[in-house]
Order: structure tokens, then sequence, then C-alpha cells
């Protein structure tokens, strides 16, 4: 059966997919133009080839991976024990886990460099309060995801029949739960990934070079390399979400992946 | 497990206490990194560069550059809210319900994920390479039509241009978010409501929006957050000239000559009131909606 079209449906599309193609496409032409009315790739082959540009991207990735394991080793035992045992403190701990939206990230990151103003060396001159930053920036989207994965999971039966073959905590938050969160810890990681590859505020006022202060640096002197970046910022953050959509599939999947930054 | 214990009265307090003690890393965490930085905050916002208490930041917020600041802020915030909710929201009510093709849904909904988190300073620079002075509709609109934006009196690096710009990720942001509730919208309703004669703005008067309320009511006060936020995307698109909250807090930071450490935290503190008390009229008009669709 063919199925019938609305016109008013199909025009909002097509006026929204002209605002949001482009942008891309103009974005493409600039990082293609090589003067003169020529076109090539040498804004991208001049990133490439720029030590600061793999750098940045480590730094960030390294971050992102921490801000992951940290985020994780928080939050999944945390959940399954309120699930398990305390039921009744789960409306405290869905608060808490949005608190970091009320708090600004800028606001966030002056906060912590006044309070840890004299704190030793080891703590303030590397990016050990940035990582604890992203951390609590990552929170309300890596609890949700956890959340919703835990809720789908009979975890007391599991738990009890891990008990009666004789298993500890660690053998059953490792080796039973973590593996049937595989989707949600997955998708919530990789939502996180989004996040925090591209995160400049933060990074920015704390000195760092992360890859989303790369750009911005490029993009003061060369328009061109810049528009490159762009786009392959752009590309990094389309594959974090479709490896994200991709495992997750089932429930939660729209849901998991609402996040935003300005 | 709940064996009976022969071994006295102190067990089920020992169980009890160890249970809450599988809390302490989470909390701990959140008070070292969120509760104790934002009680900082507030502190220093009450103190002089000497550290002795003060109430001049804080009565420094209601002169005109701070002020003016605020205003801007929160009138950006709430544009593109507005606009986001009622786009997004049409743009997901066309992408999802039927009526068109098939494979729109799939697109939008990943589209949407990507771009809810595609901001900051490389949207700065999409649309630079847009609307800037020789963006490619610029060039496109004085070459073909011949239209000068920039003479008639468009620039992208004002209010204007950074509304249009934090749309890029406010719509997005509102089809991710309002996608369940249209989901919920059932076919029979409006069927129903056809049938008993009733007209599409009758059935969206009385019937859909009405259900929609709460949910709507959500995602604007989340947008209205998510852009009042917002930092990397207005300082690289405009370099600071917009007076924005984000933007001012940066400065009294960095800025050499206008470094005000404790300026800064009064407006974090600000910033913390908006959000909050903004959250609060949602509370109560929730309430409000509640009550309406009983």
């Amino acid at each position: 059966m063919k199925r019938r079209y609305s016109w008013s449906k199909m025009v909002w599309l097509f006026l929204g997919a002209l605002y949001f193609l482009i942008p891309l496409l103009a974005t493409l032409q600039f990082s293609l133009e090589e003067g003169g009315g020529q076109y090539g790739f040498g804004s991208y082959a001049y990133i490439f080839s720029d030590p600061m540009f793999w750098d940045s991207i480590w730094f960030s990735l390294k971050l992102s991976v921490g801000t992951i394991v940290i985020s994780m080793v928080l939050v999944v035992p945390t959940v399954y024990w309120v699930h398990l045992r305390l039921p009744r403190l789960r409306p405290v701990l869905e608060f808490v886990s949005v608190l970091p939206l009320v708090v600004p990230p800028i606001v966030l990151i002056i906060g912590l460099l006044n309070l840890y103003r004299g704190a030793p060396a080891w703590f303030v001159g590397t990016p050990l309060i940035l990582l604890f930053a992203y951390v609590m920036y990552a929170l309300p989207y890596v609890y949700r995801s956890v959340d919703v994965g835990m809720q789908a999971i009979d975890i007391r039966t599991l738990t009890e029949a891990a008990q009666s073959l004789g298993a500890g905590w660690r053998t059953i938050l490792l080796r039973v739960i973590v593996p049937n969160l595989r989707v949600a810890v997955l998708s919530g990681s990789f939502l996180t990934l989004a996040i925090i590859m591209g995160e400049y505020t933060m990074a920015s006022l704390m000195l760092f070079t992360s890859f989303a202060v790369y750009i911005a640096y490029v993009g003061q002197m060369q328009t061109n390399p810049a528009a490159a970046l762009t786009l392959i910022s752009f590309a990094m953050t389309w594959i974090a979400i479709l490896s994200l959509l991709s495992i997750g599939g089932g429930a939660g999947s729209d849901e998991v992946q609402i996040g935003s930054r300005g | 497990m709940a064996a009976p214990t022969s071994s006295g009265r102190k067990r089920p307090d020992r169980a009890r206490s160890l249970t809450w003690l599988g809390m302490t890393p989470f909390f701990a965490f959140i008070g070292l990194f969120l509760l104790l930085p934002s009680v900082s905050l507030v502190v220093g916002a009450f103190q002089n560069e000497a550290g002795g208490f003060t109430l001049e930041n804080v009565r420094n917020l209601f002169e005109a550059q701070f002020l003016g600041a605020f205003w801007n802020s929160i009138a950006l915030s709430s544009l593109t809210a507005g606009l986001g909710v009622v786009f997004g929201g049409r743009l997901a009510y066309a992408a999802l319900t039927e009526g068109t093709p098939r494979w729109v849904r799939p697109v939008i909904t990943t589209f949407s994920g990507v771009a809810a988190n595609f901001a900051g300073v490389p949207l700065a620079f999409a649309f630079i390479a847009t609307l800037g002075t020789t963006g490619a509709v610029t060039q496109f609109l004085s070459a073909v039509v011949g239209l000068d934006l920039y003479d008639s009196g468009f620039s992208l690096f004002t209010f204007t241009g950074l509304a249009i710009t934090y749309l890029y990720f406010q719509i997005p942001l509102m089809i991710l978010v309002i996608a369940p509730a249209i989901d919920g919208l059932r076919r029979e309703w409006r069927e129903a409501a056809s049938n008993l004669g009733a007209s599409s703005s009758q059935y969206w008067r009385y019937v859909g929006l009405p259900i929609l309320a709460p949910s709507l009511l959500g995602a604007a006060v989340l947008l209205f957050a998510n852009a009042f936020a917002a930092y990397a995307t207005p300082y690289a698109l405009t370099v600071g000239h917009v007076n924005l909250v984000t933007v001012v807090i940066a400065r009294s930071f960095t800025g050499d000559v206008l470094a005000n450490p404790h300026q800064g935290y009064a407006l974090g503190l600000g910033m913390i009131v908006v959000i909050a008390v903004s959250t609060l009229i949602y509370t109560l008009l929730q309430r409000q909606v509640a009550r309406w669709t009983k």
C-alpha cells in the first residue's frame, strides 16, 4: 500500500534540511578552497601534518577515556547498590545526578579552581581537576543510561543466583552485572566521548590545549584549515553517535543520546 | 540472605550502616567536586581581594554592565528556547508521525543526536563559513539576488547572529527530548476528534497541546538552561563582543586589565540563581498543568 504524504510535513522537513545542511556544505566548500578559484585537499593535509593536531586529539582522547572509566566505576556500583538495597534512595540519586545541569561548566570550573587553589602541584598543575570536572559534567548522561540499563535487568535474581554459587561482591559486579549492562555502559561511554572530545569551556579556562581549544586557536589565523577541522570534528561526533545507536537498538537508545553543550 | 541471626541485636544495625557505606564513594565525589566548589564560589562572591567580607561584588551585579549581560543572556536563551520548542516540535512531529517517508525518522533521530552534541567552536566556524562576511550564503545572496546582507544591517556577530547559530543545537535537542511524548500521541485520538467534527486546530487546542504541555514545558526549561550555560559558541563567534554572562565571567579571570575573580564568583552565583529560579517556575507551572489535565 502506498503511503500518503502530507505536504505541510514535507515542507517543514525540507526547510529543516536546508537549515541544517547548508552550513555543513558551506564549511565543506571553505575547507576545500585553496585560493584563486582552486580547490583541493591542502587544508586537510596541513591539519594532518600539524603535530599540535595530534597532540590535542590525544589529550582530549585520554581525558575522555579517563572520564568514562571514573564515571562508570563511580556510577555502576552505586546505581546497582541503590536498586538492590536502598530503593528509597533512588529519587535522591536521580536528583543529585542532574545537579550538574544547574551549575554551568564555566561556573563549576571557577569554583573548583577557587576551592583547590592551595592544593599541591601534582593535583593543581595537572589535568586532574579538569578530569574530575568532566566526570561531573558527564554525570547526568552516564547516570541516565546506567539507570535505564539497570532497570531492564532483574538484578535481584542475578545477585541471588551468583551468591548461592559463592560469588563475592566484586565477582558479582564485574562478571554478572556489568556484562548484562553492556549496552547501557557502552552507550553512556560513546555519549561521554562525544561530549568530552568537543569540550572547550573548562579546558580553555584551565589553559589546556584540548581538541576544541586547538580548533579555536587555528581559527584565529587560518580560516580554511579551521573549516577542515570543523568537518573533522563533526565526523568524530557522528562516529560516536552512530556507534551509540548501532549498539543501542533496544530500550532507551533514543533517550540516552540527549546531551548538548554550547 | 535474610537468615535469622543468633549473634545478637547488633547485627541489623551494622548491616544497615554497611549498606549505607556503599554510597560513600559516590556522595564523597559529588561533595568534593560539585558541592564544595559551589560553596567556595558562594563564599568567594562575598569576599574582597584581601579575603574580608563584602557585599560589593553582589551589589555590582545590579550595575548596568553586569545587569546588561544577564539581560542579554536571558533574552537570548528565552528566544532560542522558544523558537527551538516551536521549530523542533514541528519538525519532530513531521518526522515521527505518518505522512512522511519511512526513512525520515531514523535519519532525523540520528542527525539530531549528532547536531545536539555538535556545538561550540566548530559550530561557530560552520556559521562563519555560511553567513560570515565572506560566507557562502552571504556571497550567494549578493551575487544571485543582489542582496548585500551586511549592508542591509545584518551581522552574524551580533545577538541575531547568535540566535540563528544557537538554533543549530537547540532544535535538535528539542527533537530528542520531545520524541517520546510525540510517540505517545495516539492516532485514535486524532481520528476520534475528527469523527466528532473537530477541525485540526480544535484538535490541537483541546487535545494535542494539553497532552503535550508538561513535556513542552520541561523541554523549554532544558533548552533555556542549555543556552544560558553556553560559552564556547558565543566566544568563538563574537570574540566577546556580545555581552553575555558566561563571556563576562571568563573575562574576569583571563582579562589582564579586567581580571577580578571575586566579581566572577558573584556572576557565577547569579547564574546558579537564574537557573534555580527557572527550575522553580517550571515546577510551579507543572503543578498548574497537572491540574488542567486532570
